[in-house]
């Protein structure tokens, strides 16, 4: 190795014996722990993602609907030597005694899966083995979930519908379970030679049916083409290359949110990094004069500077990536539930990009005030009031905002997206910096009447007034979205949840046939309950305006889906109370059949206008109709509502069921118990019990940014430790100046420690207010709720400011007050 | 022991001796300095560069624990006590004049002179402070920070603030050693005027002849010895 090298390696090692790294080192390290956690969690899930998406079908080719597939694909598969299989999924209620559950009903024949296989348990989360066949007729294996939520154990016996099965195993894993992140109801695996018995399908019921195909990959593709131009209108094919973009998708996404997340920790470790380097830089200031006195070329100090920067950015990133790994252990705990459970190992990805973030922190942040030094005047070395020209402040500027946008252009993938953020983040900043700046300001007015201790550690706020606005904004920033998250969201799904009426709608009936309306009708009127039942035809568009929906480019990924999928269509005499007509007339009464009322929103996604004609397909008949009115619906308000509401006269000749809602008080429990009993085909779902589900699934989500928001505060000591080495020395001195003229230790702390506790409120003053008016903001634009401010979040924000920074303050400065004056007073 | 506690010694040392490690062995710096100092008198530190004048008063004012010997300070063992006992000692008894001032540069003017009464728990800091201010010439500067201040002004602050407490002591380490001759002198006349009002003890470390012979007596360090 050549001389500069070799020269800057030992120096950092040198260095780092000595301590005088530690806070360079602490700032990269936090950086990429942060980013390296979230890098190991998400590589973690895409493995498990990748080894999975071979068996995400149970079979090479699957072809879905919502009705019924006719038989003669199975035959032509047979025909072409391929094996088959076939499943058919709803839901339905569980009754076990007195207790009731929703559950996913998935029905399957004897050859399933065709790839991958099931495992099932002896106990709920027992040890788990590889099942060779599919649950005997009259037998069922159910999730650990469902067998909890009913309260029983295998050999229990289960309704149902109309049907009795007896739950044999536990249902360890299947293939084909999926990969969604909210999966909310847990699974019961039947035979589906048991389904007609229980009398759960009728027409119009909501039933998924799949044809599952496995073979030699030629066989399948050539029975591809003769399938694929014969599928239904419903039907849809599906292969191993349509089931993967969707996970990738959601996967991208999840590591695109929690990259931001751990970027607020790399961007405040940055800052640290750059005011560690420049602390740095004047320290070689000395020994880069000798050397230049002795001979050595700028060349030759540029080379060790960059030799020293690589060195602290292998070490330190190391460092870094092994805390990364740590983290992400508890990353993986806390979303365990969503992201499914065991996860393979990580792979060597994230530890690359962890050295190179580590190398590009360096570049941009610290490089320049190194870069510097080798401009220092060998003078120096006679005159010790010659100190190396400061770096260009664009050189300084300009790297570090390159730096930024490059990382956040890294984590967000999207130029325009890139540039929205680092708005709003520059903003965010140049806001947290306007209020700390103020509060400082405020602060030091009252310095005059303070007693000494209070006076000393204002005065010292003032001086090092960009040194504190750095840290309240560091700080503040952290305190900040911990707040948002941990309190606002709280404070809106309460708000939410107050903004819905107690007697609210909790339960919804799916599934009631038309043949038994008339006696639930009178069951419900016969217990004096509003069951708001009303019909429901199932039905695709197919135009609109006169142009097929089919291969529409719509502006939203949601409106293609909303086009694509079977719709829900109901008829009204009446517009409902939650309802508002914002365009057109409702119809005259008696109204004119063919006529439709459009939700407005659906109409802005589809590009439906007044007077438009749309067409529908309803199991192969069609059916036309014009709309005479848009609506605006209140969703929340939990009674069944549709995109699309008819005329009387125009839906009645197609298949229906009935849904409806209603409110159960907590001990109503047995009406609904006496409702399936009687009609087993109907389904209820339990809105409480969703609601429930997705709480749980926001928590984890929110508690896991939340623990990757902690780096951020990580980041924030590491500025606090900057900032302090970096005023090390004024401190030291004006310590033993205090010292000497007689302060006491406990009084030079007392000191301190007011300064600290005072830039620690502020943050979390700051931090409070940020949060509010954050909060505000998502209420109104994101929710649609009125968001009352809460108080507490002052107390809280303050509190945890306080603790956070007047502890680590303390920790940072103990080393400093504590030098005997003689020495230090000496040095100056 | 009697005779240095006497009423009138405020200062005394016997055998007083500092010795620091360094790679060719220990090195002495103070060596065996007995000294007496009566209540108001002025005493005068000279010696050449590295003659250990710094360290003697370092020592004498308990800034710095000698390796052997001993030294009183108003009758006080100063090797008896702790760090934080001998900051309470001197924030009661002691007054410092330094070469370079050393103020507080994020306090202004009044509020560095505030300072050594606040540490010492004393009331009416504000008004004490700004009292001595003006008897210093600088009753236009008190909200001034140091870096707003000349030289010379600095200097009449930090004299201020070592007057301030009505100190039984006052050290003074090269107190123009900073200054312009015509400065130097305005300081210097200063310091002995205010030391006259108040009859505090001077000890003084200078380089400079002039000032040397305006205290009662002159004690010269060779190499660590008194000569």
């Amino acid at each position: 190795m050549t001389g500069p090298l070799l020269q800057g390696i030992r120096s950092v090692l040198r260095d780092l014996r000595a301590g005088e790294l530690r806070v360079l080192v602490a700032a990269v390290c936090v950086a990429v722990a942060s980013m390296t956690a979230v890098g190991f969690f998400t590589d973690r899930v895409g493995q498990a993602v990748a080894m999975r998406s071979a068996e995400v079908l149970a079979a090479d080719l699957v072809v879905r609907s919502n009705r019924p597939i006719p038989g003669d694909y199975l035959d032509q598969a047979g025909e072409a030597g391929l094996a088959t299989a076939t499943g058919t999924s709803f839901p339905s209620v569980v009754v076990a005694g007195e207790r009731t559950a929703l559950a996913d009903i998935e029905a399957v024949s004897e050859a399933y899966p065709l790839r991958g296989s099931v495992r099932t348990s002896a106990t709920p989360y027992g040890e788990a083995r590889p099942e060779g066949g599919i649950p005997a007729t009259g037998e069922a294996w159910a999730d650990p979930k469902l067998l909890a939520r009913l309260d029983i154990l295998p050999g229990s016996v289960i309704g149902v519908g109309a049907l009795k099965l007896t739950v044999t195993r536990v249902l360890d894993y299947r293939p084909d379970q999926g990969w969604s992140f909210v999966d909310l109801a847990p699974t019961l695996l039947i035979n589906e030679g048991d389904v007609p018995a229980t009398g759960l399908i009728q027409p119009g019921s909501r039933v998924s049916y799949r044809q599952m195909f496995a073979g030699p990959r030629q066989a399948l593709e050539a029975f591809r083409g003769v399938v694929e131009p014969r599928l239904g209108v419903s039907e849809r094919i599906r292969d191993l290359q349509d089931a993967g973009p969707e996970i990738r998708r959601a996967l991208e996404r999840a590591q695109r949110f929690l990259g931001l997340a751990a970027l607020v920790a790399v961007l405040l470790g940055a800052i640290a990094v750059a005011m560690a380097a420049a602390r740095y830089a004047r320290r070689q200031i000395d020994p880069v004069a000798l050397m230049k006195a002795f001979g050595a070329r700028q060349t030759y100090l540029l080379q060790m500077a960059c030799a020293q920067l690589v060195t602290i950015a292998l070490i330190s990133g190391a460092l870094g990536i092994g805390l990364g790994y740590l983290a992400q252990a508890g990353l993986s705990w806390l979303l365990a539930d969503i992201a499914g459970g065991r996860l393979p190992a990580p792979g060597l990805r994230p530890m690359a990009a962890g050295l190179v973030l580590a190398l590009v922190v360096l570049a941009g942040f610290a490089l320049p005030s190194v870069m510097a030094i080798r401009r220092v005047p060998p003078l120096r070395v006679l005159r010790r009031d010659i100190t190396a020209p400061p770096p260009s402040v664009w050189l300084v500027f300009g790297a570090a905002v390159a730096t930024v946008l490059g990382l956040m252009l890294w984590q967000v993938g999207d130029l325009g997206l890139t540039g929205w953020l680092a708005l709003g983040v520059a903003g965010l900043a140049l806001a947290l910096t306007g209020a700390a700046t103020l509060l400082l300001w405020l602060a030091g007015r009252v310095r005059g009447s303070a007693g000494a201790s209070w006076r000393y550690a204002l005065a010292g706020l003032a001086r090092r007034r960009s040194d504190s606005i750095v840290q309240v904004v560091a700080f503040g920033l952290g305190i900040m979205v911990l707040l948002l998250l941990a309190v606002v969201r709280g404070d809106l799904l309460g708000e939410w949840r107050a903004s819905l009426p107690e007697s609210a709608p909790n339960r919804f009936l799916i599934n009631i046939q038309p043949d038994e309306l008339t006696e639930v009708e009178a069951f419900f009127a016969g217990r004096d309950a509003d069951a708001n039942l009303m019909p429901l035809v199932r039905a695709r568009l197919t135009h609109i305006e006169g142009r097929s929906v089919e291969g529409m480019e719509f502006a939203s990924d949601r409106a293609g889906r909303l086009a694509n999928r079977e719709a829900n269509l109901s008829w009204a005499s009446g517009l409902q109370e939650d309802n508002r007509l914002t365009e057109g007339v409702w119809w005259t009464d008696p109204p004119a059949p063919g006529q439709v009322s459009v939700e407005e929103d659906f109409a802005r996604d589809l590009g439906i206008a007044l007077g438009d004609r749309l067409e529908f397909d309803v199991a192969g008949e069609t059916f036309a109709a014009t709309v005479t009115s848009l609506r605006s619906v209140q969703w929340d308000s939990f009674r069944p509502n549709f995109f699309m509401l008819f005329s009387p006269g125009t839906l009645e000749a197609f298949p229906r069921t009935h849904i409806g809602s209603l409110h159960v008080g907590r001990d109503d429990g047995s009406l609904l118990l006496e409702l399936i009993r009687l009609f087993p085909s109907i389904t209820v779902i339990d809105i409480d019990a969703m609601l429930g589900q997705v709480r749980r699934v926001m928590d984890q989500a929110a508690m896991a940014v939340q623990y990757v928001f902690l780096f951020s505060l990580a980041a924030g000591v590491a500025v606090l430790f900057a900032v302090v080495e970096s005023g090390r020395n004024e401190r030291m001195f004006e310590s033993a100046l205090l010292r000497a003229l007689g302060a006491r230790r406990r009084q030079i702390l007392a000191g301190a420690l007011i300064e600290f506790a005072l830039l620690g409120v502020l943050a979390g003053l700051v931090a409070a207010g940020g949060a509010q008016v954050c909060g505000a903001i998502m209420a109104e634009r994101v929710f649609g709720l009125d968001y009352a401010a809460d108080p507490m979040l002052w107390l809280i924000g303050g509190a945890t400011g306080l603790l956070l920074v007047a502890g680590t303050g303390l920790l940072a400065t103990r080393s400093v007050v504590s030098q005997p004056p003689v020495t230090v007073l000496r040095r100056f | 022991m009697s005779e240095v506690n006497g009423r009138d010694t405020v200062l005394a040392s016997r055998g007083l001796t500092k010795e620091v490690s360094s790679p060719e062995g220990p090195l002495t710096i103070v060596s065996g300095v007995d000294l007496e100092v009566r209540r108001g008198e002025s005493v005068a530190v000279v010696g050449e560069s590295g003659a250990g004048k710094s360290t003697l008063l370092a020592l004498l004012a308990g800034l710095d624990l000698p390796s052997a010997g001993e030294a009183w300070l108003d009758g006080i063992d100063l090797t008896t006590l702790d760090e934080d006992g001998r900051a309470e000692l001197r924030a009661r008894r002691v007054g410092f004049v330094f070469q370079s001032f050393h103020l507080v540069p994020s306090l202004t003017a009044v509020e560095n002179v505030m300072l050594p009464l606040e540490l010492a728990g004393d009331r009416g800091a504000r008004e004490a402070a700004g009292a001595v201010l003006d008897r210093v010439g600088l009753a236009r500067r008190l909200h001034h920070y140091p870096r707003q201040l000349s030289g010379g002004e600095r200097q009449r602050v930090a004299i201020a603030r070592a007057f301030v407490g009505q100190p039984l002591i006052l050290f003074a380490d090269e107190p123009t050693g900073n200054l312009d001759a015509v400065t130097g002198k305005r300081i210097a006349d200063l310091l002995f005027s205010l030391n006259a009002e108040q009859g505090a003890t001077l000890i003084l470390v200078t380089h400079d002849q002039s000032l040397a012979s305006r205290c009662d007596r002159v004690v010269r360090l060779d190499e660590g010895r008194v000569a």
